[in-house]
């Protein structure tokens, strides 16, 4: 079967879903009412609230919810065969995703503007408030340690990249200081910027010496350097160490700086890389080798499909971006369906051509089963191979494949970048306000609260055991991190199914999703705590079993409260001004 | 001339589409140093000493539109002073 197809029976299916089941949902379960005023009308101030123009609205949601995260965990769950992961990320985007994050756009603007987290506080109480912090806590945690990771993994794999991705630094800089003190616009000189990182890139790709590859430094693959440490171990500490020490740096400075130029650059990074693999695509019309499934697979595909792909399905992040900024700016209510919903379709491609450039990489199936060999290969390797396969689309546009493959590892290293400096500082602002809650005054400084954040972080990455020994074990951690992900948009969607229910409105189309994400995210903790990290058990690992137990803790609370909450007869008073 | 302007109108989508948050932000930071620039020059009608409170009431005419909302953001409901009263 040839990966064009694929792409079109995938778009054909999203459209669909946007086409008739937003439009359902939208008429008959949140009813939006084009004469509502939006809080970006009433509470209009020029920063926070302005209403804006739905086209931008949807570009802007979207570039901010797109990144690694829905290309790393396709490219593992590919694993199980290309049908599974394909059918999670279509029906998982049509039903779950497409649900979760309108609905948290309109429950939010219904709300003038406020964050799930406030509404839980608002809706379930004070231990609401403190179960969502502890679990976005987690949940940041687990994507520092995975995206640090991530990067230094593939500054490891592609030492080509390296040059440019920290060329971007200065050039973000420069831009954020010249649009703050000019007011100049962004487009050119981000466009300039991108045009020297990718130069840089090109001629990294040819020229050795400027490749900073850290495992040729330390003497290659197999000698040993200080501490006893092999090169692979000392090159992955050494960048974890850096990434750490930058992102200490970076999240402590204003935003405008650095996060949001180079966010601006990142989007068309983005246009860039979707344009580079669906053209590529469509030039090289490849076939899929992989197999539709995997029948000698060594761990279950079910449940930990549905937590290994969290972003690309559904993920509770996109909650905290709907109700967090895009309520605010909401022109008018019905445009919540294009903005929240089309945004989660947008995630869904990309996750789709993510699985798309993985399963037609390899010349034939033994090939595919081969690097697959185990979950635990597909894992470690899994974002090398979508890196490798979506160079082969781009060689499709006359790209030299080499240099192809260094600027998608650009591409994903940028998106790992900014969404690890984002969320240390997520960290950092989580670990003040858990401070000021339990009166710890020290927490709630800046530099204590991200010295707390950048340690624990720095820490996590490092303790998991890989194959190629200290350092290289935090796609370990990648399970759990689909599981806070997904508990997340658990509570979601149990606030939205409470605000429906309170309306007498029929919430089954958030409470099922929420039901089924929930028995997923238990099952699978279940299962891998009891059986796979106990002490008990054969691979027993004290950190995952920890994590995965205070996980589970979590989602237990999470269902035994939706159970109560939804099963009382008076529920406690919700916005009814609606 | 008509494909002219609908890219030049593309290419302005596209910049809004990437600038919102960026543009969102500079505006913030401008509005807390112009939020600061405030506190100084009501300051003295606030009890803090200011030198240049003479010279300072010439921006008043240009800074009264801006004293209700700028109250509000700094978490007083009321105008805090006496000659000023917006609500």
């Amino acid at each position: 079967m040839s990966g064009i197809w694929l792409a079109v029976i995938g778009g054909i299916v999203l459209f669909l879903g946007y086409r008739y089941y937003s439009k359902f949902i939208a008429e008959k379960i949140y009813r939006l009412d084009p004469n509502y005023v939006t809080p970006a009308h009433k509470y209009k101030d020029g920063v926070d609230f302005v209403p804006t123009n739905k086209f931008v609205l949807w570009g802007h949601h979207f570039t901010s919810v797109a990144g690694a995260a829905p290309i790393v965990g396709p490219a593992i769950a590919v694993y199980w065969g290309w049908l599974p992961a394909v059918l999670w990320v279509l029906l998982g985007t049509v039903f779950a995703a497409g649900v979760h994050d309108f609905g948290t756009l309109v429950l939010s603007v219904r709300n003038k503007g406020q964050s799930v987290g406030t509404l839980a506080h608002k809706l379930i109480g004070q231990r609401a408030k403190i179960l969502f912090l502890f679990i976005i806590l987690i949940l940041v945690l687990m994507v520092n340690a995975v995206f640090a990771w991530v990067i230094a993994n593939l500054f490891i794999s592609f030492p080509a990249s390296v040059l440019s991705v920290f060329i971007q630094i200065p050039l973000a800089i420069w831009i954020g200081s010249r649009v703050y003190r000019k007011k100049g616009g962004m487009l050119v000189p981000s466009l300039v910027a991108l045009a020297v990182m990718y130069a840089a890139a090109i001629v990294a790709s040819y020229v050795p010496a400027l490749q900073i590859d850290l495992v040729s430094y330390f003497g290659g693959e197999g000698a040993t350097t200080l501490f006893g440490l092999n090169a692979t171990s000392m090159s992955f500490l050494v960048w974890i160490v850096i990434l750490m020490i930058y992102v200490y740096i970076a999240s402590t400075l204003p935003v405008w700086k650095l996060l949001q130029p180079r966010d601006y650059i990142n989007s068309h990074q983005l246009i860039v890389g979707l344009g580079m693999l669906y053209l590529g695509l469509l030039f090289t019309n490849p076939d899929i080798t992989a197999p539709v499934t995997n029948g000698t697979a060594d761990t279950s595909w079910f449940p930990l499909l549905f937590i290994t792909i969290a972003c690309g399905a559904i993920s509770g992040f996109h909650g905290l971006v709907s109700s967090g900024t895009s309520s605010k700016q909401l022109d008018k209510e019905t445009d919540a369906r294009f903005v929240g919903y089309l945004g989660s379709v947008g995630e869904g491609a990309l996750a789709l051509i993510a699985i798309i450039a993985v399963i037609t990489f390899f010349p034939s199936a033994e090939q595919f089963s081969a690097t697959y060999s185990s979950f635990a290969a597909a894992s470690g390797s899994g974002l090398t191979v979508f890196i490798q396969g979506a160079g082969g689309l781009a060689a499709g546009l006359g790209i030299p494949t080499v240099v192809a493959s260094t600027i998608v590892s650009v591409i994903v290293v940028s998106f790992a970048a900014t969404t690890l400096d984002s969320s240390v500082r997520l960290m950092r602002y989580i670990i003040a306000e858990l401070g000021a809650e339990y009166n710890v005054t020290p927490l709630t400084k800046m530099h204590v609260a991200t010295t707390v954040a950048v340690v624990s972080s720095a820490a996590l990455t490092l303790i998991p055991q890989g194959p190629k020994g200290f350092g290289s074990g935090g796609y370990l951690l990648w399970p759990l991190f689909g599981t806070a992900n997904q508990l997340l948009a658990g509570i979601s969607l149990l606030l939205i199914s409470i605000w429906l229910k309170n309306l007498d409105r029929n919430y089954m189309p958030t409470i099922i999703p929420m039901a089924f994400l929930m028995f997923m995210t238990m099952w699978a903790m279940i299962s891998q705590v009891f059986t796979d990290w106990a002490p008990w058990a054969e691979g027993s690992d004290w950190l995952l079993f920890s994590l995965g137990a205070v996980i589970l803790v979590f989602a237990l609370w999470i269902t035994i409260t939706a159970i109560s909450v939804i099963s009382a007869k008076d529920p406690q008073s919700f916005d009814r001004s609606v | 001339m008509e494909h002219k302007c609908a890219w030049k109108r593309f290419v302005q989508l596209y910049d809004d589409v990437l600038s919102l948050t960026h543009k969102q932000e500079v505006a913030r930071e401008l509005r807390d140093e112009e939020d600061l620039f405030f506190l100084l020059i009501y300051s003295d009608m606030l009890g803090i000493p200011n030198p240049a409170f003479y010279y300072t009431l010439e921006l008043y005419p240009y800074i009264m539109e801006k004293f209700h909302d700028w109250h509000l953001r700094m978490g007083m409901e009321k105008s805090p002073l006496e000659g000023i009263r917006c609500c």
